[in-house]
């Protein structure tokens, strides 16, 4: 990142969440709660493979069995699984076969979000698969994308064209029963992102989602399947926003993501989902599995994320490292501030020889807010010369918040070396006084000390994304001070 | 007059420190402040900066008309008083150059101004290096993280250069620096000096004044200024120590 | 009993509760009855307790053990069944057999200071309001079922007392001796408190006599008032198929100042719980751990650091070596409160692993709710620094001399913490048998030799290293 970005912070002076608006579209419901009955009119309304429904079926039998999770460092309110809408889509009028005929009412929401779905307008070269509620309304560059051999489109139009990809693939690194947001996803997930590289393409341009919730009272369960053949490429980058509401809204998807041999994926987040009012009400329950298999040698799965949004965080973005030589990566930098909380970090799973993980956490508290790190480092038996190194550091703004570091090291082979370093600190009162005696007011102040302090992590996002989230930093502790 | 100091007292978690200082400082001005160490020296830089830790128990700093006590840290820097630190600290990932452009922003705002267009800000970087002999990479480090002695008093006195103080005060500016080093600082500080502006040094050695060649001299000793002179009053000073004005005041 | 169904311990509580609570005072009955409900409603921990996620213990608890309320034995002098392995350690020494002091003659002694030293059931009835006014003070039997189980059904233990201003010059030694034809249940309850501004030096340690599985569950609370200074270690060198659980809980008041050192070097399964809280300002705590585990020995060790205070430092450092088929356990957890600013804590846990078959988890965690604070911590897994080792054979040093000298280093850095020197010379002693892999050899011994071994000498200077 040049100098110039971090400029950026002074012209921010807008109210705290800029993408709270609603758009006022028509929209099409599953009838209310969840029920055998609400999986099998998801299936049905977007045209399934039998296979599939059977699948959603045996998750959803599964879910009921399963306990919610109570071990995060997270105060989660009772969900009431039987208030939420599982599936709503904007209707449409017809079939889409061009920009053309998306509703133009759509198309204006993501030109407000800063998201543009006309291929002539967008400079860079970023594919973009937009994701409304539970569907995909429009997968840019597709066609350009298919020339290369590779597939990049909704995960509904994966299950329609390319329907033994997604059989052998989904639920192969995150398996139904995994946990219970994982089965609660396999059971009503409705749409979300298929991409698959063919062996020996780089991806010429960075794939993206953005995923936008806009009906009150649904869930958003989205899928996102990337699977990157031998010495393949891809950067991915997804985004989410939502409008501001009073009551408390559901996210729960499951990413998965398959690296053959000499395979390389990275897959960057920034997450800003609506994080409730300053008093707590509202926001996001963000209930996130993703994971990547290393599944050839050489291999390499990079996760690198921004999380700012949401009322609530549960989210550890893992690598399992089969293939010997593979590298697993985790970069984060997470913000909480007022009353939001975030559990978050990583799982690195050393099953080859030689794999490697690097682990580098940042976040940042303010307001009433805890953040918490966890993570596990694992090294079994068999994964000889494995290393890993964990760097997870934590910022207190004000004393009424809370930073935690829950890291899990599990060590079996003796030749393997795992290193965990963390720290806990303020903004030392001395960094204050130097900036605004340089003339630098206390807020500004702070924005250049926290994003220096995340820029380890931030230096990892592709360009599109790092002003985005540099700016999305600063926003997020606006009025943390004082 | 540019900066007018009345009777200034100030204390620390209740020990006072200064304790009556008088002082005046005219545009076109070097002012030296010497002293043993613990008199006060780096306590009066940092009262007239505005540290909020020393409490201003009574007294007056009148800066170009201002009553500088009033106002926060931020605004007397905007209206042009630049502090040389003895001791700066590191700001981890914040690159100096995106430190200084968003502090030149800040101050250009408050002036009223719009932001410096970047080629602009980039071409008096450029400029002002050359001032303090600084290498070009040194602006993209992180501030002052990693820096050696030198570095980080090139760095301050590069700061100075960019902001175009009216006002500087710099403490202990030659401490931990070799005589190159020393050289290159003094020589920066030296071609800064202008008509419109005044300069504070302090410092406990004569050497710096050799470079620095100041028109007043000052002893300030247990909280208070004892002594008032011209540069001569250096050299006598390494002479003859602080001993001799310690008894008779 | 088999302890591993927790209705027995309904049963067994109504049907001796004449026994075991008969020198009880009224407070202290209640106390027992409450733990009672405490442990019946926490159950026995199992791996799906957070705390216990890495340890299984279900198997110890499957043993039928016997369980005495009444003291069965008769007077043995100490030496009959204890040998201090450590050469020329001039101590006080008090001990427990089975659980039961064993000086009947004295069971309470009272200095001209007026420090008491003794057994805590006859503490109960010459000093009454002592023990009233301590125990349970620092224990917590709400969270813990060990604790709990210990503060219902415990009868004797370890009683220490030092009056305020009261500077104890020779290291007590206290010595829990496991020895029985039949596996034994022991539970063992030690409270010592300190005056403000008194000083005491303090070895705690656990030995098994014969090669019996026995169980020991021990608590013991230690009570810190203003300036107080303690010296604490630990040393645990039980048999193979014994099993401890020993539960430290340290409460420390306004300039307080506390190391404790955990050393363990055999047993077949050690659990360790310190708990402290630093309850007064600049009151400050180390913790040191050394563990040395082979065959399938297990080691865990439980750390829960509660900064109550604003101006507090601890500091946490723990290491191991682990052969063979052992497993090490390390879980740290510092808590800092709200208003605790200014605090400094730092937490280490570094483990070396010499076979695949051997195993560590660590966790070392951080909960912070203050904002002027420096915490930091580290874990480490892995081998021996590559740098140093070249270093070291470029000076002519064999590949195995020099990881040898590496490990001793290693664990140097914690037994260089220890302040009594024969102590300290004895553990460095038994550090370099165990490296050499001579303690398993010897194993029949349970460690009581008697004659030091000589020093391995070193011609670098291995501070530089």
């Amino acid at each position: 990142m040049g100098s110039d970005s971090n400029n950026l912070l002074n012209e921010i002076t807008q109210s705290d969440y800029k993408y709270g608006f609603v758009t006022d579209i028509e929209t099409e419901y599953a009838p209310l709660g969840l029920s055998e009955d609400t999986v099998r009119y998801i299936s049905a309304k977007k045209n399934e493979p039998e296979f599939m429904l059977e699948y959603r079926l045996k998750a959803y039998r599964r879910w009921l069995e399963m306990p919610a999770p109570e071990w995060a460092h997270l105060k989660i309110p009772p969900i009431d699984f039987q208030s939420i809408y599982f599936y709503a889509a904007p209707k449409k009028k017809k079939e889409l076969s061009s920009l053309d005929e998306v509703d133009p009412e759509l198309l204006a929401t993501f030109e407000k979000l800063g998201i543009s779905l006309d291929e002539q307008k967008r400079l860079s070269g970023v594919a973009v698969d937009a994701v409304i509620d539970s569907v995909s309304v429009k997968t840019t560059f597709s066609e350009t994308l298919a020339k290369h051999g590779i597939i990049f489109c909704s995960f509904s139009d994966a299950l329609q064209n390319h329907p033994d990809l997604v059989k052998q693939y989904m639920g192969s690194v995150v398996p139904y029963a995994d946990n219970y947001f994982s089965a609660l996803n396999s059971a009503v997930f409705s749409d979300g992102s298929f991409a698959f590289i063919p062996k020996g393409v780089r991806c010429p341009i960075e794939l993206s989602t953005y995923f936008r919730i806009n009906a009150a009272n649904t869930g958003q369960f989205e899928r996102t399947l990337i699977i990157a053949e031998e010495g393949a490429y891809v950067s991915y980058m997804e985004g989410c926003t939502a409008p501001m509401r009073d009551e408390n809204q559901l996210h729960a998807a499951v990413v998965e993501i398959i690296a053959l041999k000499d395979a390389e994926v990275k897959y960057s987040t920034v997450q800003n989902w609506y994080p409730g009012n300053k008093k707590g009400e509202g926001g996001i329950y963000n209930f996130v599995t993703k994971r990547g298999i290393c599944k050839g040698a050489g291999s390499k799965i990079s996760w690198t994320q921004v999380e700012t949004g949401s009322a609530i965080t549960w989210k550890y973005p893992s690598c399992i490292l089969l293939g010997d030589n593979s590298v697993g990566e985790f970069y984060s930098v997470a913000v909480t501030n007022n009353h939001q909380q975030a559990d978050t970090g990583s799982k690195m799973i050393h099953l080859g020889n030689n794999t490697k993980s690097t682990i580098i956490s940042k976040g940042i508290s303010a307001g009433f807010s805890n953040n918490s790190y966890r993570g596990l480092v694992k090294i079994s038996k068999r994964a000889e010369n494995s290393r890993n190194f964990s760097q997870c550091d934590s910022l207190l703004l004000g004393d009424k918040c809370g930073a935690h570091t829950f890291p899990y090291i599990e060590t079996a082979n003796k030749s393997s070396i795992v290193e965990h370093e963390a720290t806990t600190s303020k903004i030392s009162d001395d960094q204050l006084f130097y900036c605004q005696q340089r003339g630098i007011d206390m807020e500004s102040a702070i924005g250049l000390i926290v994003n220096g302090y995340a820029k380890e992590v931030l230096n990892k996002l592709p360009m599109e994304f790092a002003v985005e989230a540099q700016k999305l930093l600063s926003i997020s502790l606006e009025g943390s001070v004082g | 007059m540019l900066l007018q100091i009345k009777n200034l007292h100030a204390s620390i978690q209740g020990k006072e420190i200064l304790k009556g200082v008088n002082l005046e400082v005219n545009r076109g001005e070097v002012h030296a402040i010497m002293g043993p160490n613990g008199t006060g020296k780096s306590t009066l830089a940092s009262v007239i900066a505005g540290r909020d830790i020393y409490e201003v128990t009574a007294g007056e700093v009148v800066f170009n008309s201002l009553n500088l006590l009033d106002m926060p840290v931020e605004q007397r820097a905007r209206e042009g008083i630049f502090l040389g630190f003895q001791y700066p600290v590191e700001i981890p990932g914040v690159s100096i150059s995106n430190f200084l452009r968003t502090a030149l922003n800040d101050i250009r705002k408050y002036k009223g101004l719009e932001p410096m267009p970047a080629t602009e800000f980039l071409a008096k970087m450029e400029e002002k290096k050359k001032l303090v002999e600084i290498h070009s990479k040194l602006t993209n480090r992180s501030v002052n993280e990693g820096f050696s002695g030198g570095e980080k008093k090139k760095n301050e006195i590069f700061q100075m250069a960019m902001l175009e103080p009216i006002l500087s005060i710099l403490d202990e500016t030659d401490s931990g620096l070799d005589i190159d080093a020393l050289r290159i600082v003094a020589g920066g500080v030296n071609s800064l000096r202008s008509e419109k502006n005044a300069t504070i040094v302090i410092t406990h050695y004569q050497r710096l004044l050799e470079y620095i060649v100041p028109d007043f001299v000052h002893v300030l000793y247990e909280g208070r200024i004892i002594k008032s002179g011209g540069k001569e009053l250096a050299l006598e000073l390494e002479e003859k120590g602080y001993d001799w004005l310690k008894n008779g005041g | 009993m088999i302890l591993s169904d927790i209705t027995n311990f309904d049963q067994i509580f109504r049907e001796n509760l004449k026994t075991i609570g008969r020198r009880d005072t009224e407070i202290v009955s209640e106390y027992r009855a409450d733990a009672l409900n405490h442990l019946l409603r926490l159950g026995l921990p199992t791996s799906s307790n957070e705390r216990w996620r890495n340890t299984d213990i279900s198997k110890a608890l499957q043993t039928d053990y016997s369980i005495f309320f009444e003291d069965f034995q008769d007077q043995l002098k100490p030496e009959d069944y204890f040998t201090c392995e450590v050469a020329g350690l001039d101590t006080w020494l008090i001990t427990l057999l089975n659980g039961w002091y064993t000086f009947k003659n004295s069971p309470l002694r009272i200095l001209p200071s007026g420090t008491i030293i003794g057994s805590l059931s006859r503490a109960m009835v010459e000093c009454p309001e002592l023990v009233e006014n301590h125990l349970g003070k620092a224990a917590d039997n709400s969270e813990n079922a060990f604790t709990a189980m210990n503060s219902a059904f415990a009868t004797d233990g370890f009683f220490i007392y030092v009056p305020d201003g009261v500077e104890v010059t020779k290291t007590i030694q206290m010595v829990n001796v496991v020895s029985h034809t039949d596996p034994i249940f022991v539970q063992t309850r030690n409270l010592v408190i300190l005056g403000k501004n008194s000083k005491l030096r303090l070895a705690h340690c656990d030995d098994s006599h014969n090669h019996n599985p026995g169980f020991t569950n021990s608590v013991t609370e230690i009570i810190m008032a203003e300036n107080s200074n303690l010296d604490h270690y630990k040393l645990q060198n039980i048999n193979d198929h014994s099993t401890l659980i020993n539960n430290t809980y340290i409460h420390q008041e306004a300039g307080s100042k506390c190391t404790t050192n955990a050393l363990s070097l055999h047993g077949g399964f050690i659990r360790n719980e310190i708990f402290v809280k630093l309850n007064g300002r600049e009151s400050s705590v180390d913790v040191y751990g050394l563990y040395l585990m082979d065959k399938k020995q297990a080691v865990d060790n439980y750390v829960f650091i509660d900064h109550a205070a604003a101006d507090c430092t601890s500091t946490e450092m723990f290491k191991g070596i682990l052969d063979d088929y052992a497993h090490a356990v390390f879980n740290g957890h510092i808590l800092v409160r709200k208003d605790s600013q200014r605090t400094i804590a730092y937490q280490s846990n570094r483990n070396i692993l010499l076979t695949d078959k051997a195993q560590i988890n660590s966790k070392p965690f951080l909960e912070i709710y203050a904002d002027d604070v420096k915490c930091s911590h580290g874990a480490t897994v892995g081998q021996l620094d590559t740098n140093a080792m070249f270093y070291l054979r470029s000076r002519g040093i064999s590949e195995d001399n020099a990881r040898l000298l590496l490990m001793y280093a290693f664990a140097a850095e914690i037994i260089n913490k220890i302040s009594i020197e024969s102590l300290r010379d004895r553990l460095d002693d038994m550090v370099k048998k165990r490296l050499r892999g001579e303690l398993s050899i010897c194993d029949q011994c349970v460690l009581h030799c008697k004659t030091p071994d000589k020093p391995i000498e070193f011609e670098i200077d291995l501070s530089k290293v």
